[in-house]
Order: C-alpha cells, then structure tokens, then sequence
C-alpha cells in the first residue's frame, strides 16, 4: 500500500485539565475515505483543527502528505482544504467574489477560472452573483466544500458535511464527496451513522477522545442489515481450517476472531446457521464452549461503543484482528 | 508580502460595503466642517480687534487628533472579532497565510481606510489657504498631517491588536478607546507631579504630536514614536492570534 497521505501518532489534545484527544492512531491513504463517526464533543472537531493546522496537539505528532502539523504548518495548509463545522463565509461577499478571495489567499493560481470550475461543481454557477447573506443553507453548505476543494487540496477535511441540508441536497453533497475521493484522501466526520456507511472505505468510531473501534463499512453494513449475530466460545485456540469451513457454510457473512478462542459470525439476514456452527466446530474436534445470539444493529454497537459502558467500548477497543468473509 | 496585501485590500473594500463605516466617516467629515466654520467665525471676530490675526491650519490638524481617537476604535473593532466570532477565522488561520501577514493586512486596510479620511481633509487647509492673507504656512501642512498619519497607524495598530482580544466588536472597540484614552493623558499626571517622570512623558501619546508635528516640526524622535507604537500594535496583535491558537 501506498505511504498514508494522513498519518497520526499518539495525538493528544488537552484544554486545561480536560482531555480532548487521548493518543489517537490512525493513517488514510490517498484516494480513501476515512469516516469520523462520534457523538458530539467526542473529539472529532478537535483532531480535525489539529490536522488542518489550525491548532497545534498538546502531545503526538500528526503529518499530512509527509508535513508535520506544527513544524510544516504552511506546507500543510496549503495541501489540506477544510470545511468546518460553522461553515464560516463571508457575507458581505458575493458567491464568486468568497470564492476569489479564498482562491487568491490559498495563491490558486488562474484563480477566475478556476472558481467557475468549482462553482459548476457544486451547481452555484448560477448563484455566482448573489450575496452569500442570501443563500440557503444548503447552498452555504455547497459553497464552503466549494470553497474547500477550490485549491484541489491532496487531503479533504470536511466537519459534518451534510449537516442541516435537505433530502436531495444530502444525495447531491454526498455524491460530491465520493467523487472528490476518487482523487484526493477525504477524512469526514458525521453522527450519521448510515452516511459513514455509504460514504467511508474504513470508519474510525471515537468517543471521549478515544478511538473506541475501527471498521470497513462492509462490515458495519454487515452488522447493521440486522443478520444473526453469532458468539461462539471454544477450547484452545481457533485454526485456519475451521475459519476456512464456517466461511464457506452456506448464510455465514461474516467471520471474525476478537480472541483466539472466541468466533463472532454475522449470518445473512432471515437465515438460522447455528446448528450447521455447532455441527462444524464439533466436527473440527474443537470443544465448543458457548454459543450465543447477540442481534445488533449498528446503532446498538455504536450506542454500546460509546456508552458509558465501559467493558463493552474496551472490548471492541481491543479487537484488532477482523477478517472479512 | 503577497498575501497581506489581499487581505488588506479586502479589508479596505469591506469598509465601502459597511454602512457604519460611512457613518463614521460622515460624522467625521462633518464635526471637522462645523469646527471649521465655528473657528473660521471666531478668526474673523477676531481680525476685527487685533488687525493682522489669521488663523494657522492647527484650526483643522487639532480636532482631528481627538476625533481619531473616537473613531479609530470603531473602525478597527471589527477586524479580527467578527472573524472570531462568525468563525471565518478557521477559514484564515489555515490558509497558507502567516500569522502576521493577517495581522499587517488587516491593519493596513484599516490604516488605509483611516489615511484616505483624513487626506479628504487637505480640502480645509486649501479652503483656508483662500480665506487668509498671505496664504497658510504649507510646511505645517505637511507636518501635520504627516504627524496625522503617523498617529493613525499607531492607532489602528493597536486597535487591531486589542480587536484580536475580543469576540465581540463592542468589547473590542471600548476596549480599544481605554487604551487610547490612557495613552493620550498619560502624560498629564506627569507633568503634574514634576519633572521626574519622563518616562510617562515619553509614553504620552498627545505631547508627541502637538509640541512638534502639529507646530511644523519635523522631529525624528516623534517619527520613531509613533512607528515603534505602530510595530508594538502589530507584534501584540501577531502574538495574540498565535495564542489563539493555543488555547
């Protein structure tokens, strides 16, 4: 794979004595979506200022094409292009006036053509006269990821992307983004849960400042269709083979390992596979301990992710070894 | 370089946009007018008495300091506060732009703003000119105004430093009218209490400008004054907007 594009080592954040980001890790590579998933005052916001050098880390380091945050800082804002979560414009300003003055000071160059380019883009070319007072607020949404994409950043920062807008302009704006990261690396945060789903190659889930869990949406999606989900206990430590045979059962989805002795299986949805489990793992000379049903869907997990429940978030915390079926 | 000269010419634009900006012009423009017709009313009573008596242009460069004093901090409050508090200045801080290179560019449209109000007043020394025989002394003139000019940029230098304090105009523009205020009698309680203290006196914004420029003498150390406050103004302001950043 690729250098990452965003890499973040032990990042930490405090404002006085309150802990805003508690040693995050985590790397994007270039031409992914990394989705921020969180409740509000998760951290989320905090680690994206960090990583558009708008404030600097209590502790860690975190680099941005290969420039470090604090040490780079100029280097780095000139590759990042970010929409906060406000959506701050210039009201004052017309629409293509906003976009030239945020084009010139990023040093865009063929900056007037290039603000129409984008406008397109965003479909404001029409709008490129009125008063950015005047606009709704899905148009000001478009025009701050307009604004963000004016310099054709490498890396994309985008806080809460679709939030307050309509139905169809949520389609629009989400449509925008998988575009733009086909070319750039996006990293995006949202409470929406089902957003990360359609929109992230890989989700960081983080609460309290802390990175509770890391999924591809494969399977998140998997979790969330509402299959079976299968907890099986056994004695001694689980081999490639039995892994191989409970894959290759017919309405298994999904097998992981979050222990050597413990198996989680995500059956499709409407299909019964635990006698066909049970019959495997006996038949593989495993002695099976536990087999139980847990059904979940996403909001469930993200709600025991980062509840107050704290065996539960440490648990999913310290599963790093997730093989997809 | 590059930079700071978009956002100073933003900002000067800006100013052309406000309708408050054009308030404080207007009121500007028009106090100086009454005061100038009031003086030019008294000069004329006065001729009648003492033959020979014409008015020397410190009927228009005196008021003018004061009036700075007044509308500077309404000029200078919304630089980095409405930044601050509509969030745009996310938007600044991390455009590859420096620190300072914001600081100067906001001071500069604020300065220039500032310089073209009051060389929209050069129309009362040419106004007087007509009015007095032999004509005004023109080196004063240009001492004033220079001196002026100076003072404007130490102003609004420190009014963009304290804007940078606050989130709130408001807060930002009294705030901006204390310091100002404190500068320009510092030097009274000094001379009050004897010649010691000639450090207060130095401070003092006012002394600087009415014993010498306003006089038509040029001084190098009233020239340095104010340039020193100007680039005090722009390094506090530099400062303050990098420690925003820490907080």
């Amino acid at each position: 794979m690729a250098e990452a594009v965003i890499q973040v080592q032990n990042l930490t954040k405090t404002y006085g004595p309150r802990v805003a980001i508690d040693r995050l890790n985590f790397q994007a590579h270039k031409g992914e979506i990394l989705g921020f998933l969180g409740p509000n005052g998760a951290g989320k916001t905090t680690t994206m200022r960090i990583l558009t050098a708008y404030m600097p880390p209590t502790a860690g380091q975190a680099r941005i094409a290969g420039f470090d945050v604090v040490d780079d800082s100029l280097e780095v804002r000139k590759r990042v292009g970010y929409l906060p979560e406000r959506v701050p414009l210039y009201d004052d300003l017309s629409v293509l006036d906003y976009l030239l003055f945020m084009g010139k000071l990023r040093g865009v160059s063929d900056v007037d053509a290039r603000a129409w380019e984008v406008l397109e883009r965003v479909g404001l070319a029409e709008r490129a006269d009125s008063f950015v007072a005047s606009l709704s607020k899905g148009m000001r949404q478009r025009l701050g990821l307009a604004q963000a994409i004016l310099h054709q950043p490498e890396v994309l920062i985008l806080d809460e992307p679709t939030i307050g807008l309509d139905p169809t302009q949520v389609v629009e704006v989400r449509d925008l983004i998988r575009e733009i990261g086909r070319e750039h690396t996006v990293l995006l945060s949202t409470h929406i849960l089902a957003e990360a789903q359609q929109l992230c190659d890989r989700v960081l889930i983080i609460n309290q400042g802390r990175i509770v869990a890391e999924d591809s949406p494969r399977n998140l999606q998997a979790r969330l269709q509402g299959g079976q989900r299968i907890f099986v206990a056994v004695r001694g430590e689980v081999g490639q083979p039995l892994l191989q045979k409970l894959r290759s059962l017919e309405g298994v989805r999904l097998v992981e390992t979050p222990a050597p002795d413990r198996l989680e299986i995500i059956a499709a949805e409407g299909q019964e596979v635990r006698p066909q489990i049970a019959r495997t793992v006996l038949e593989s000379g495993y002695d099976l301990l536990e087999i139980r049903l847990a059904e979940m869907t996403l909001e469930e997990i993200f709600l025991q992710l980062v509840g107050d429940n704290a065996p539960a978030a440490k648990g999913a915390a310290e599963a790093p070894h997730t093989e997809e079926a | 370089m590059h930079t700071t000269w978009i956002i100073a010419r933003r900002e000067f634009g800006r100013y052309f946009a406000t309708p408050a900006a054009y308030a404080v012009a207007f009121l500007f423009l028009l106090v100086l007018g009454i005061l100038f017709y009031a003086n030019i009313e008294a000069s004329a009573m006065r001729s009648f008495m003492m033959p020979g008596y014409a008015p020397g242009v410190e009927i228009i460069i005196n008021p003018m300091t004061t009036l700075l004093v007044f509308i500077v901090p309404v000029l200078t409050m919304r630089l980095l506060a409405e930044e601050q508090r509509s969030g745009t200045i996310e938007l600044l801080l991390t455009a590859p732009v420096r620190d300072a290179a914001i600081i100067v560019g906001k001071w500069l449209g604020s300065f220039l703003f500032v310089a073209v109000l009051i060389l929209l007043t050069l129309l009362y020394p040419l106004a007087l000119n007509q009015l007095v025989q032999p004509g005004i002394d023109w080196g004063q003139v240009a001492s004033g105004f220079t001196g002026l000019l100076l003072m404007a940029a130490a102003l609004t230098a420190l009014g963009t430093a304290i804007s940078a304090l606050f989130s709130n105009q408001i807060a930002a523009a009294i705030a901006s009218l204390a310091v100002f205020l404190a500068l320009w009698l510092i030097g009274y309680p000094a001379s009050a209490g004897g010649g010691a203290s000639s450090v207060w006196q130095y401070l003092d914004f006012s002394s600087h400008f009415y014993d010498t420029l306003a006089r038509g003498i040029f001084d190098t150390r009233d020239i340095i004054y104010y340039l020193s406050v100007t680039a005090l103004g722009l390094f506090l302001g530099t400062v303050i907007l990098e420690m925003r950043r820490w907080r």
